[in-house]
């Protein structure tokens, strides 16, 4: 269990939206204000721990032919605790993102991660994996909902950030600002990896030339 | 219910709430399978049925549900029967259309994690359809699900010879193009069936 290399692949070097390309439904969907993002990203990151927790639990129980329709079963199980638990404590947040708490069911990370991940390794490891897998997906949320509802309503957690000249730019907050911002926020990822690629590469280079 | 109604729906469905470009759902099938047109059309027409079977399927378990008070089971309870549904259709097109089943691969049995498909089965319920409306709504999301992907498969065809700065090669560029057929659907919005 290596738990500082867990804690960069999930956050950067295999961060679940920017890297794995996955969950990209809701990240593009909710993204609009920070509030939303938050009470996504928490959601996905409860039962994304459970689900992992659970699945590694099982993982030599579950019959490889059926595992998918069992992890799935184990996911809507959590995803109904979820959600009856917002609909009871939260009923703002269960309102703004709507159908999209039940879809966490058939959000990609979740899925993933459990057949990737949670089903062949320890239950330490996987409770790990969720939790930081979790972390990253939150935050490519919270940067998304900081730009859009920013720059897009001028305002962050429903103050009014931007003085009162400006002229928010509306298309952020519609469904093209959710594309365009996630792919640029993609590029900007990918031009990173490749750069940070570049330099280890002649770090090691220059490092065998001196030897 | 009247003629109208659901033309309205199915306008709604195809056009001005377009399930991709307007409400986000099935976003995963749409960049992974469209990059070419014939499976991007085969994916669709796969989608489009399943999406309607699934309605009619669900507004029955739904009704179960409401008879016995366990409406709190709906995600459950749907899930399941899209997952078996998309077991019978991979078997089905396994049999009888081997080339479609190949070319589809992974992202057939992916069909059961097509939020599109959950979604409809959800919204149908949120949206109090009646069994009529509800295949309708299921049947016209999946055409407009398949306008959404044939269209964005047409220009990412031409895509890979475009010259865009490297750091946007592949997803980036995609879902840059995605927003911008996104901002052409928004002409549709103000589109109304009286």
């Amino acid at each position: 269990m290596n738990v500082k290399k867990q804690f960069k692949e999930g956050l950067i070097t295999q961060n679940p939206v920017l890297v794995q390309l996955l969950g990209m439904c809701s990240t593009l969907a909710i993204t609009t204000s920070i509030m939303n993002g938050l009470g996504m990203g928490v959601s996905v990151i409860i039962i994304l721990t459970l689900s992992n927790i659970f699945i590694a639990l099982l993982r030599k129980i579950i019959p490889n032919e059926v595992r998918i329709a069992c992890f799935i079963i184990v996911i809507a199980g959590f995803v109904t605790c979820v959600q009856l638990l917002l609909k009871a404590f939260l009923p703002a947040i269960d309102k703004s993102l709507g159908v999209f708490i039940p879809l966490i069911v058939v959000n990609c990370i979740i899925l993933g991660r459990a057949e990737a991940f949670a089903s062949k390794n320890t239950v330490g490891a996987s409770t790990l994996d969720g939790i930081f897998q979790g972390i990253g997906y939150t935050l490519v949320l919270l940067v998304m909902c900081f730009f859009r509802e920013l720059f897009g309503a001028g305002k962050l957690l429903d103050i009014q950030i931007m003085p009162d000249s400006y002229v928010p730019i509306g298309v952020l907050t519609l469904p093209v600002g959710g594309f365009l911002c996630l792919g640029v926020l993609i590029a900007v990822m990918q031009w990173a990896l490749a750069r940070s690629e570049k330099k280890s590469a002649e770090k090691a280079l220059k490092e065998k030339e001196a030897k | 219910m009247s003629i109208t109604t659901l033309l309205a729906i199915s306008l709604g469905a195809i056009l001005t709430n377009n399930f991709i470009f307007a409400q986000f759902l099935g976003i995963c099938p749409f960049l992974g399978v469209s990059k070419k047109i014939d499976t991007a059309v085969g994916m669709g027409a796969a989608v489009t049925f399943v999406m309607g079977l699934a309605s009619a399927v669900c507004y029955g378990v739904n009704s179960l549900l409401k008879a016995a008070d366990l409406e709190f089971m709906q995600t459950v309870a749907f899930i399941l029967v899209i997952a078996a549904l998309v077991q019978f259709v991979e078997m089905f097109l396994k049999r009888y259309v081997p080339t479609l089943y190949t070319a589809l691969g992974v992202y057939l049995p992916l069909i059961t994690t097509n939020c599109a498909v959950l979604g409809v089965a959800l919204l149908n319920v949120q949206n109090d359809y009646n069994f009529i409306e509800s295949v309708v709504y299921g049947i016209t999301g999946g055409l407009g699900f398949l306008l959404a992907i044939f269209l964005f498969a047409a220009v990412r065809e031409q895509l890979e010879f475009a010259d865009n700065p490297k750091c946007f090669d592949g997803f980036p560029i995609a879902l840059v193009t995605a927003g911008l057929i996104a901002l052409a659907f928004m002409g549709f919005s103000g589109l109304q069936v009286w």
